[in-house]
């Protein structure tokens, strides 16, 4: 396998060589302080305000794909073979702004004018994106990028404004019409070789294969592994951690694939929450708002399923569905693989069934049987981009009327992503015919577990509501419709009388 | 002088123009502070705190690891002040940096002086500091129970309210708690200082005050006003929380510049601002209300319960502000309006959009929906009953209401926003639904415009006419967005009967317009739309001077329009008029001074005249909630408000909808959450939630209340509106609030702000329970 030393990515129709760089250097960083391109702004430097956002392309079956992303909290090294696109780029070069950026001038989609760059970005990833855009579009679309001033109604407004009058060349926008000559050059920078940027003491690594993780990661036990760095970006920014070398998932070839099989869906360890979006809602339309509320665009477009498992945390939102869903996690270390039920893999706080060097390498997630239905809920302050207070996921296995199986799996309520064991066991036999024969199942779930009180709710919210969504998901499966049920998140109305 | 412009032919002002950084903004070329091309050999400061406790004693303070850290240049701590510790507003207590005591957590003990930013991030954090910690009282029951206070206590008295409360035929009480806010400004709090000759500095700082940071660099290190400018070309956004409390950061990348000799910048960290800054008051507010038993006022007696913090900082002129709100829009026969500051060990709270008002008003409408639902009366019938006669009142604090349209503008929009069938529908939908339950308010807003404390009612402008027919504005008011610079330029482009585009904007600073007022209370347009405009008279009337004898008019007679000065039918234009001005040696430059008239307050007395006029507006709000879970969609919002003759439709209604959503957010997600060790938990937009764009409702609109204009004198009849809309959004806590109250008929919900879904279970709960 070849090895490259320097870092490469795309701007300017120009190819980059950045042959030294620290590996915790973030992409924000690299862009105001050692390239002076100021028009990209730091706002909260977690990940949360989307005023970094910039866009990245890269090549999706021969077509530039574009993905906006939190500039602060994403890593230099992992933008290796992508092209950049920042805030200073949009307009051509005879000054005419981008549509997305004369709407939002036009419409007075800007006050203060701060978070603007990082909104327009987001904008521009959604303008560059096919597919008809509606309001809905829009809020998730911005979901990531807070806006103090405005009230978001002029910058949906011009985003909707802008995105109508798109066509299918995209006229003024000159970022679409050189996508081929785009396409050229990103196809030249798939060499396939390992990129190792550092010495055996301080490296950034991305490894382009499986067999070259498994080496690096065996040689190096002590490196942290990178996939969307949505979570290790702020171990950086916020807790000022030290962390020497960092070893990058993105590049690994065959590690983001998702696979089809008879029974449900292998998703590889480095496939982003965006990859998988519409697996998921394939398999429950709950599941789908679960992903849709997970983040925002730009942490679901580099955040990873494998990585939300496998930093273990506890109020990560995906661990409580899959587990309902009776997920399988399988390990790799060197050659070596071993599978466990993902539940086994979360042990105690900070604690999980990872030995050194070994490294989540997939996901299955089994998709549902007739007679076997799903429901999840996330509760939270906000709806977007918020971390839950409470996660909570529902797989029934009914017979009629009556409950031969439970599986509930909750975050947010102990330290690890846990089930209800004896709800789960009080459920069976009940009728959902009868809310009478629901009782013992409300009642066993709050002697499921002891959750604290923090700044996200207090104990005694999360032991009535985990009861509560019980109740509501039995009622909900029970048939009404989660039009009487739900404030957002409805299902499919088709699907009110299952 | 020269004519006048007919008040119905306005060219550039009273038009919706877009912000003037608009194209800026969108490419990235719009510059803040940390955008400023550094100078060479540019530091990077850093402040570093006691980690362990909130209130005590230093004991020891360590900084061996921190000055050993490699890059960096200095520590700075009280020792290095060279004058005076203290960067408060007015009354005092502010240190700088803390001094023997540390009075809340997050209180800047040192700062750190580095070759980068990282660097001195990092070492900040190496810093052992020993505090002999002492218990913090951290909430408002705590300093209650140790009865501290930043302030005397103040009261209002209208009428004899005890003896009316006790007479009256029916009385209610309650009390209600109501949380507090961060600014969440997307620009983080920053200052570059440059040292030059003598020891002066030239401070970019992102603050809506920069007289006050020059004049309290000055005092921090002992040197005349003189050597000091301070510039502000624009704030990624201040709400005021830039008031006050942007003075701090760029005292030490002062002190940073003056003690090393080089430029130094303070960007502070997220999580750092948010901890080391003020919010918005929290308070708990106890009431009684005496009527008629059909919902008539009769007496009211409230006490304001806030919590300062462990300084006075504005404290004064917030509750003050809270006090002249606790009416609204509501004549009450007889008042008490007792408000006690109290001093809590937690950061010191400032001034946030509204000032104090908002919380005042919140207690208001509380109040206003209790007293409904106990009456069994729809919540806006009983609104109305109690508004001040539209041939006005008089206040709690003694002023009379001369300018009232609150009767007219609630009925238009109680009518548009068809309010009495939605009731009827909502009604409709709650007796057949389970989980979820709808509510809908209707609320009004009436707001005092003009500085409590009178001397800040004054501004100044600077305007120069170049010898090409160009023009350079300068005033006392900065750009956080609000677009004051634009209205301002929209007045002097109308004055001298130019396009737009001849008006260059310029950066605030104090070099240029000395002694200014800050850029708050809503009256930024007010005050310095009338300084230009008078600038702007000066130069045109000896423009007039020399066009009049070549127009054959005399000067009284040339009027400025169109790019020209016109005489009959004949004209110059303005540039060559400019030019002609410039050979004839007539002066093309001058400045305009504005104090607002008629402002009187004598505080100690409680009388005079605190407010020029009241901006007055209404929303009505519905909302759906989940009584399973207590989450919470606002699912329609109809706003109608009052500007007077809009200086700008477009700026105006972005400032409706803004402020709206952010009192949206202030009364719904945005919970700040204090440990019982005084820390504060919710310090990063991880976990502190403002609102985003899915909160916002597709069914939301804005109309601006055909008013006829402002009935006093301000800049072509507009009114302020930067403030008032905040409190627009009251209308939504009153919905939630409706919505709680149909589960059981005739009981006021126990619902405190904000309404988190936990908040709204808790009193969904107690519903339940009875």
């Amino acid at each position: 396998m070849t090895m490259r030393s320097s870092l490469r990515y795309l701007h300017r129709g120009e190819i980059r060589d950045v042959s030294h760089f620290g590996p915790m250097t973030t992409l924000l960083d690299h862009l105001r302080l050692e390239r002076g391109l100021k028009g990209t702004k730091e706002g909260c430097n977690e990940g949360d305000c989307g005023a970094c956002t910039v866009v990245l392309g890269r090549l999706v079956d021969g077509h530039v794909s574009y993905r906006p992303v939190n500039a602060c909290i994403q890593l230099l090294g992992q933008i290796d073979g992508e092209e950049l696109i920042t805030i200073e780029d949009l307009a051509a070069s005879d000054g005419t702004l981008h549509p997305v950026q004369s709407a939002m001038v036009d419409l007075h989609g800007s006050q203060c004018g701060y978070c603007t760059p990082g909104i327009v970005m987001s904008l521009f990833a959604l303008y560059q994106a096919d597919g008809p855009v509606g309001r809905s579009e829009v809020t998730d679309q911005l979901a990531g990028n807070l806006c103090r001033c405005t009230g978001y109604r002029p910058i949906v407004d011009a985003a909707l404004s802008a995105c109508a009058a798109r066509t299918e060349n995209k006229p003024g926008d000159h970022v679409a019409s050189k996508s081929a000559e785009t396409a050229v050059k990103l196809a030249s920078l798939r060499d396939g070789a390992d990129l190792f940027v550092g010495s055996q003491t301080s490296f950034f690594a991305a490894p382009a294969s499986i067999e070259s993780l498994a080496t690096l990661y065996h040689q190096h036990p002590d490196a942290i592994l990178v996939a969307g760095a949505t979570d290790v970006g702020l171990w950086i920014t916020k807790q000022l951690r030290q962390l020497p070398k960092i070893i990058h998932l993105g590049r690994v070839v065959g590690l983001a694939e998702v696979h089809e099989t008879a029974d449900g869906l292998t998703i590889g360890a480095a496939a982003t929450f965006s990859d998988v979006e519409a697996h998921m809602t394939a398999i429950d339309p709950d599941l789908g708002e679960v992903w849709r509320r997970i983040g925002s665009k730009q942490v679901r477009a580099s955040g990873t399923v494998g990585g939300n498992i496998a930093n273990g945390s506890p109020i990560g939102d995906s661990p409580p569905a899959l587990i309902a869903l009776d997920a399988t996690l399988t390990l790799q270390k060197g050659d070596d693989t071993r599978k466990m039920p993902l539940e086994a893999y979360f042990i105690a706080y900070g604690k999980q069934d990872r030995k050194p060097g070994e490294f989540v390498r997939s996901i299955h997630v089994p998709r549902l049987k007739p007679h076997q239905v799903f429901r999840a809920y996330k509760i939270s302050k906000r709806f977007d981009q918020d971390i839950s207070a409470v996660m909570s996921a529902f797989r029934l296995t009914l017979e009629g009327d009556f409950i031969r199986e439970a599986r509930i799996a909750f975050g947010g309520m102990a330290a690890t992503p846990k089930r209800a064991h004896g709800a789960e066991k009080a459920l069976v036999g009940a009728s959902l015919a009868d809310e009478a024969s629901w009782a013992a199942a409300l009642a066993a779930i709050r002697a499921d577990f002891t959750p604290l009180s923090d700044m996200r709710a207090s104990a005694t919210y999360r032991s009535d509501t985990a009861a509560a969504l019980l109740e509501k998901a039995l009622i909900e499966i029970a048939g009404t419709s989660t039009h009487a049920t739900r404030v957002t998140g409805h299902r499919p109305v088709s699907e009110a009388a299952e | 002088m020269s004519a006048l412009l007919p008040s119905n032919d306005f060219r550039v002002a009273r038009h919706s123009i877009p912000h003037d950084s608009g194209p800026k903004h969108v490419q990235g070329t719009a510059t803040y502070i940390d955008d400023i091309l550094e100078p060479a050999g540019t530091l990077h400061v850093a402040p570093g705190y006691a980690k362990s406790a909130a209130k005590g004693r230093i004991t020891s303070i360590n900084l061996e690891a921190v000055r050993a850290y490699p890059g960096i240049v200095a520590v700075l701590t009280a020792r290095d002040i060279p004058a005076v510790n203290d960067c408060s507003p007015s009354i005092g207590g502010d240190p700088v940096f803390a001094d023997g005591e540390v009075l809340f957590h997050g209180q800047v003990v040192f700062a750190v002086v580095a070759e980068t930013r990282d660097a001195a991030r990092r070492a900040a954090r190496l810093a052992v500091i020993e505090v002999d910690a002492t218990t913090p009282a951290v909430d408002v029951e705590a300093a209650i129970a140790r009865n501290t206070t930043v302030l005397p206590d103040y009261e209002f008295i209208k009428g004899e309210p005890a003896t009316a409360i006790q007479s009256a035929p029916a009385r209610l009480d309650g009390s209600l708690r109501i949380g507090g806010q961060e600014h969440f400004y997307l620009e983080g709090q920053a200052a570059l200082a440059i040292p030059g000759e003598d020891g002066d500095l030239l401070i970019h700082t992102s603050t809506q005050h920069p007289t006050e940071v020059q004049h309290i660099v000055a005092k921090v290190l002992g040197l005349p006003d003189t050597a000091i400018v301070a510039e502000c070309r624009r704030m990624g956004g201040g709400f005021g929380g830039k008031e006050s409390q942007a003075t701090q950061w760029a005292v030490i990348a002062a002190i940073a510049a003056r003690v090393t000799g080089r430029p130094a910048k303070l960007r502070l960290d997220r999580d750092d601002d948010m901890m080391m800054t003020g919010k918005r008051h929290d308070f708990r507010v106890d009431w009684s209300v005496g009527h008629d038993g059909a919902g008539h006022i009769e007496a009211v007696d409230v006490t304001f319960l806030s919590r300062c913090g462990y300084s006075a900082d504005l404290s004064l002129g917030v509750n003050d502000r809270t006090m002249f709100h606790a009416d609204n829009a509501y004549d009450y026969p007889n008042a008490r309006i007792y408000s006690r500051r109290l001093l809590t060990d937690t950061v010191s709270n400032t001034a946030f959009r509204g000032f104090g008002g908002p919380q005042g008003m919140v207690f208001t409408e509380r109040m206003m929906d209790a007293l409904a639902i106990t009456l069994g009366i729809d919540p806006l019938d009983l609104r109305k009953r109690n508004f001040y006669h539209s041939q006005g009142g008089t206040t709690p604090y003694g002023l009379h209401v001369s300018d009232n349209i609150i009767h007219e503008l609630v009925d238009d929009l109680e009518t548009s926003s068809d309010y009495r069938a939605r009731r009827a529908a909502i009604t409709a939908f709650n007796a057949s639904s389970r989980i979820l339950k709808k509510g809908i308010a209707l609320t009004p807003i009436k707001f005092g415009i003009s500085f409590t404390l009178p001397h800040l009612n004054q501004a100044g402008a600077l305007v120069h006419v170049y010898s090409d027919g160009s023009i350079m504005v300068n005033h006392g008011g900065t750009e956080m967005g609000q677009g004051l610079y634009l209205k301002v330029a929209q007045v002097v482009a109308e004055e001298f009967g130019v396009t737009l585009d001849r008006v260059k904007i310029t950066a605030t600073t104090t070099a240029k317009v000395p002694n200014t007022a800050p850029t708050a209370a809503s009256a930024g347009s007010d005050l310095n739309g009338m300084a230009a405009r008078n600038a702007v008279a000066k130069i045109r009337d000896r423009m007039a001077e020399v066009a009049a004898p070549i127009l054959g008019v005399a000067p009284v007679d040339v009027l400025f329009r169109d790019g020209a000065a016109w005489g009959g039918n004949q004209s110059i234009p303005f540039d060559e008029l400019a030019k002609k001005c410039y050979l004839a040696r007539v002066h093309l430059s001058d400045t305009g001074y504005y104090a607002t008239p008629g402002i009187t307050w004598d505080r100690p007395n409680k009388t005079g005249r605190p407010f020029l006029y009241f901006a007055y507006g209404a929303a009505c709000s519905e909302v759906l909630i989940d009584t399973f879970t207590g989450e919470l969609k606002v699912t329609q919002v109809d706003i109608l408000h009052d500007v007077g003759h809009s200086l700008n439709p477009a700026i105006d209604i972005g400032q409706i909808e803004g402020g709206f959503v952010q009192g949206m957010g202030w009364l719904t997600t945005e919970e700040l959450v204090f440990d019982d060790q005084g820390r504060l938990r919710t310090h990063a937009p991880s976990t502190y939630k403002i609102p985003t764009a899915s909160d916002v409702p597709a069914a939301f609109t804005t109309r601006l209340f055909e008013s006829g204009g402002n009935r006093s004198e301000t800049i072509y009849r507009s009114k302020a509106v930067g403030e008032p809309p905040v409190m627009l959004a009251i209308s939504v806590f009153s919905a939630i609030t409706d919505a709680i109250a149909s589960l059981k008929p005739g009981h006021v919900p126990l619902l405190d702000a904000p309404a988190t879904p936990e908040a709204i279970m808790r009193a969904v709960k107690a519903m339940k329970a009875i």
